[in-house]
């Protein structure tokens, strides 16, 4: 069978690819498109990492397919740095060490953006709970949730 | 804190400045082993076995091979026979048979996805299309997955060779214990003979898997002149080639392997499954080759640790003196021979000072992948056992658990049942650290308990090689060899940054491939910040000394006659004063006038690693509606001899206790009666997430280790010691049940406290 034509925006860019009828949402932002930012941990939505955005809803691409992104707005970790200027989230990770191996981080960082655009102030527990689909296995998620909360501070704050 | 040595006023270490590694991993751009891709690059897949146990009496691969776009196949035939050697490898030995048999079932295969053969194709659809057509004959036998079955007579035998090691006169029958240990100190019988209390319990523990969310993942690249090229997620990428190149009979020369960034490894990414077969299904294609893991590989055919069964016996004065310490520690080794038991041993009553000590243990073969080595491999079972009785000994003595700890802790002079005496470690200040805490004194809330307990591991130095370069604007390059799971980097910058006093900023590190520097052993045994450390300081010293050099030939005065004070390279003695100080970047300015680059290079095998102790506190709430605990406040106390950068090494104590939670209450692999096993996915295997945990707050306590130049001790695995008997003693407060096996979910809970009448 002949493959589809998905016309979609990445991070504000037009994009085109071609794609198979099961190729998933994440295949065709690794393998078509060579965004690489987004990890596949389970293709199964139980891990996180490979988190993006639709139209503003935070989804696991590995359980959406490629076909499903025509005419949306996706976004990745690749959009979430302007320019130079990294996202808020970004540098309050560094600055409170919140990523050990680094593998879950982007989902973890797509997750947080996703968060603090609904609720610019989340509990630690509604930060626990939002976070609770991406697993991470290096730090014990305390330092990623004291980065999300101090990122919330800084941009409530701006 | 007690003071040892004198405290060394530092510039760097000690901070927390950003990790150079950083931005690209918040950016998406950092590239781990499934990132990588290579122009006309093929798809490889292997064929796993349906069956826990059965006799391959045949593969057909013709008509796989004959299907579009399939490339190449690869079987056991393409990898030579080994013989069975135990080779030393860190903290382990390896055995490239078993090796060989385990990346490539050859006669049999021994537990359910057991690699039975592999293929490259054009793309995904084609090389699963190729598993489908490749026709295995099996001739299946029964199998036996649980270590005590497994030792019972009449058990189904895995290996008809294998006959134990370590028993006098040696047993004339194959059996599936593959050795056993032990290790004595003293004399238990009259240790225990002055008891006035002997307790004596049995402990279970399940097979359990590190879990690192990066799949296993490469990428082959070989050519026609018989090279090639390996792009890697690894904790050891020379330990990859060594394991390649022997199983492949390759030249090491002609395996140059990268290690990408690593998605987490904990001792699960020390050696080899698809790498050899992308390479040799490479070498077949004449194109690269890309190996990664599903989710379910990775569960069913990669290392998870042991799981076991402890034996613990102690004797105790009625003022909390232990008289005596005995154990038997029966450990899955998984479908080949290697549980991580002699550690598991060595760990089992580290933690005191005792003079009469008995461990034996068991090496146990039964249908279940090959065990890998998982954070501290061994350690946190035989502790489990261990402090879970000690544990519950104060309880029957009405005392203190940090009391009854402080008056047996491990010191400096202590000599450990496996043969070493302590030099100064950290114990006694750790278990003073939890005394004084404010967690230790918080008032507890209902159905809530608290527990303690304390955790030991050994550390290893070994085989290192770092280059330091100075570049013509005073900046630096630095190139280390160990893979960097967590901050590693970060930590050689600081100390290249300290000893050469510039700013942390003006060194970028890298991890090079196997042929940009001299052998490194793998990221493993917590010895990545203390032997690249210790290599990364020697190499700045050569620097130092270089430079040094460099201005007496430009102010012709004497070598010896040049200090390095500051960041400044001054006349010293009588010519103190008559030259202008240079700096390292002034000296980099002229340094090719001056004899050439100047490159630190240091290719040491580092000594002196020291043990690290810790101390975990545990809260936890207990439903007894439905059995849940949940973990309501958490402490990590641990010695680090020196933390160079504290936020990673409060990273390694949170992430630890983290796994440690989970290998407690939730985490067990489950096997049906047909030996397949049940819950290979992140849904069923349950790792502990973001809403199940409090904030883990951590101590760091810092008793040099007089052997590193800054002190430092591994700290990576220790924290993955204590929790499981922390967490079972706080059950027992909250509960009022006293658990002796793990995972200690829901269903066992509940079970235990309605049988108890707690529910």
């Amino acid at each position: 069978m002949a493959k589809h034509h998905v016309t979609t925006t990445v991070n504000g860019d037009p994009v085109e690819y071609l794609c198979e009828s099961e190729q998933t949402l994440l295949d065709c932002l690794r393998d078509e498109l060579d965004l690489i930012g987004a990890k596949e941990g389970c293709s199964s939505g139980d891990c996180g990492a490979c988190s993006v955005l639709i139209d503003g809803r935070l989804v696991c691409s590995c359980l959406v397919l490629g076909v499903e992104a025509e005419g949306k707005k996706v976004e990745t970790i690749e959009g979430m740095a302007q320019g130079e200027e990294l996202h808020p989230l970004q540098r309050k990770f560094l600055e409170h060490a919140a990523l050990q191996c680094g593998i879950c981080t982007p989902g973890v960082l797509v997750a947080a953006k996703a968060l603090l655009a609904k609720n610019p102030d989340p509990t630690e527990t509604q930060v626990r709970y939002w976070l609770a689909g991406n697993l991470c296995r290096c730090t014990g998620y305390d330092k990623i949730v004291r980065a999300v909360m101090d990122a919330a501070a800084e941009m409530r704050g701006a | 804190m007690q003071e040892r040595v004198k405290k060394p006023q530092f510039d760097v270490v000690g901070t927390r400045p950003v990790r150079p590694d950083g931005v690209d991993k918040v950016t998406g751009r950092a590239k781990y082993g499934a990132d990588l891709k290579m122009a006309g690059q093929l798809v490889g897949k292997v064929l796993r076995s349906p069956h826990p146990h059965a006799r391959i009496k045949s593969i057909d691969v013709s008509k796989a091979l004959a299907l579009p776009g399939v490339k190449a196949v690869v079987t056991s035939k393409d990898f030579p026979e080994q013989p069975s050697e135990f080779i030393p490898a860190g903290e382990g030995v390896v055995n490239y048979r078993d090796m060989t048999n385990n990346v490539m079932a050859r006669e049999k295969v021994l537990y359910e996805g057991h690699a039975v053969a592999a293929v490259a194709a054009l793309n995904e659809k084609a090389a699963l299309a190729a598993l489908d057509a490749i026709k295995v004959e099996y001739e299946v036998l029964p199998h036996v997955i649980d270590e005590m079955e497994a030792i019972k007579p009449g058990a189904p035998i895995l290996h008809e060779d294998m006959i134990t090691t370590g028993v006098t006169p040696p047993p004339t029958k194959a059996s599936n214990i593959s050795k056993r240990v032990e290790f004595n100190l003293g004399d238990v019988d009259k240790g225990f003979a002055e008891a006035d209390l002997i307790v004596e319990r049995e402990f279970k523990t399940k097979a359990v898997h590190q879990g690192y969310i990066e799949p296993h993942a490469c990428l082959a690249s070989a050519s026609e002149d018989g090279s090639a090229e390996l792009w890697v997620t690894t904790q050891g990428h020379w330990v990859v080639r060594a394991y390649c190149a022997k199983l492949l009979d390759w030249d090491i020369s002609k395996i140059r392997v990268t290690s990408s960034e690593i998605g987490g490894g904990f001792g699960g990414k020390t050696v080899v499954y698809l790498e050899p077969l992308a390479l040799a299904l490479s070498k077949k294609a004449q194109r690269p080759v890309k190996m990664v893991m599903s989710r379910e590989e990775v569960f069913k055919a990669s290392g998870p640790t042991s799981g076991g069964t402890v034996k613990v016996k102690i004797g105790v004065k009625k003022d909390g003196t232990i008289t005596a310490g005995e154990a038997e520690i029966t450990l899955q080794a998984g479908a080949f021979q290697g549980s991580p038991v002699q550690p598991a041993c060595m760990c089992a009553f580290a933690n005191y000072d005792l003079e009469n000590v008995k461990v034996v243990g068991y090496d146990v073969v039964s249908n279940r992948p090959k065990v890998a080595a998982y954070r501290a491999p061994g350690g946190p079972i035989s502790t489990y056992g261990v402090e879970s009785l000690v544990d519950e000994i104060a309880e029957k003595l009405g005392m203190c658990p940090i009391e009854l700890r402080l008056k047996n802790a491990a010191k400096e002079g202590t000599r450990a049942a496996y043969g070493p005496k302590f030099g100064p470690v950290g114990l006694i200040e750790c278990l003073e650290a939890a005394k004084d805490s404010d967690h230790w004194k918080a008032p507890l809330g209902p159905n809530q308990g608290r527990g303690l307990a304390a955790g030991f591991w050994f550390n290893i130095g070994g085989e290192t090689t770092v280059s330091l370069q100075l570049n013509e604007d005073g900046t630096l390059t630095l190139m280390a060899g160990t893979p960097d799971i967590g901050g590693l980097r970060a930590s050689l910058c600081m100390m290249a940054a300290e000893e050469l006093k510039v700013d942390v900023s003006k060194i970028r590190p890298i991890i090079a491939d196997t042929s940009s520097l001299g052998y490194n052993f793998l990221t493993g045994g917590s010895r990545s910040t203390f032997s690249s450390g210790m290599a990364t300081v020697d190499a700045a010293r050569s620097i130092v000394k270089q430079a040094c050099g460099r201005a007496a030939k430009l102010w012709d005065i004497p070598e010896e006659a040049v200090t390095f004070e500051d960041g400044m390279i001054r006349p010293a003695g009588e010519n103190a004063g008559k030259h202008k100080p240079m700096s390292l970047s002034d000296i980099a300015k002229v340094a090719g006038k001056t004899g050439g680059a100047i490159v630190g290079y240091a290719a040491i095998s580092a000594q002196g690693a020291a043990p690290s102790f810790g101390v975990h506190i545990a809260d936890t709430e207990v439903d007894p509606g439905t059995g849940k605990v949940t973990v309501t406040r958490y402490t990590a106390i641990q010695d680090a001899g020196k933390a160079i950068h504290p936020s990673y090494v409060e990273g390694q104590y949170q992430g630890g206790a983290v796994q440690g939670i989970g290998w407690a209450l939730n985490e067990e692999y489950i096997y049906g009666e047909d030996g397949k096993l049940q819950n290979a996915g992140f849904l069923d295997y349950r790792v502990p997430v973001a809403s199940d945990l409090p904030m883990i707050d951590t101590i760091i306590v810092e008793v040099p280790n007089p052997r590193h130049p800054y002190g430092v001790r591994g700290i990576g695995e220790t924290p993955i010691v204590p929790p499981m008997a922390a967490i079972g003693a706080a059950v027992r407060r909250a509960s009022g049940v006293r658990f002796f096996e793990l995972p200690m979910s829901p269903p066992k809970v509940l079970k235990a406290m309605k049988a108890a009448g707690k529910a």
